[in-house]
């Protein structure tokens, strides 16, 4: 799989919920169209959580992965 | 997602005003706009002098509740006041007092946070309400 160039990075691990999805919903304010935000996190929600929020706001989650404690996703800004 | 969500929050206490306050930021980061009513006690704890104090928890935490919830704030969770600030920078989140409940109060707009936008009667609460559903916390 070809590595994903990353825009920008978003650290949320050791937040609860709600504030990985408000720090990604920040975060993807600030980069252009087609580029790629990286979220960290720990909170187990937010697995279901950003696929939602992709889903819903016509986001692309690109890659999903995990080390067993922290949740690596990939969002492609529509 | 366009469908407003729409919170009157009633209580004051801490753990009701979280729960709101993530409801809120979860609507605001899908881009649903969000209306809150403050009536009473929520309308209480948003006083400048009071928004930063102990508001309790409601009487069903019990000690084991106290101690469950300081251990989450202990771990770096944002109170609810800061997790609404970052609800309305992030969307459109409006924060109206309730008139009725600052007469009750005695309350001037001045003495109120600047997290509150204004205040308004329940009938301009409904007509921005439109076909929303309506929370009550």
């Amino acid at each position: 799989m070809p590595v994903v160039e990353i825009t920008r990075s978003i650290d949320a691990r050791g937040l609860s919920c709600p504030m990985p999805i408000v720090k990604t919903a920040q975060g993807i304010k600030d980069i252009p169209s087609g580029g790629a935000l990286e979220l960290l996190a720990t909170d187990a929600g937010s697995i279901k959580d950003v696929a939602a929020w992709c889903h819903a706001t016509g986001n692309e989650l690109v890659e999903q992965t995990s080390d067993g404690a922290v949740y690596r996703f990939v969002i492609r800004r529509k | 997602m366009e469908q407003p969500l729409n919170l009157v929050l009633f209580s004051g206490t801490d753990d009701k005003l979280q729960a709101a306050a993530v409801l809120t930021a979860g609507a605001a980061a899908l881009g649903k706009p969000v209306h809150i009513f403050l009536q009473y006690w929520a309308l209480d704890s948003f006083r400048t002098d009071r928004i930063g104090l102990d508001h309790g928890l409601a009487p069903e935490a019990g000690a084991a509740g106290r101690v469950a919830v300081d251990a989450l704030a202990a771990a770096g969770q944002a109170s609810w006041a800061e997790t609404m600030r970052q609800a309305k920078d992030l969307g459109e989140v409006d924060i109206q007092a309730c008139s009725l409940s600052m007469d009750l109060l005695k309350l001037e707009e001045s003495d109120l946070d600047p997290l509150v936008d204004g205040v308004e009667g329940v009938t301009a609460f409904y007509l921005n309400a439109d076909e929303g559903r309506i929370v009550f916390i």
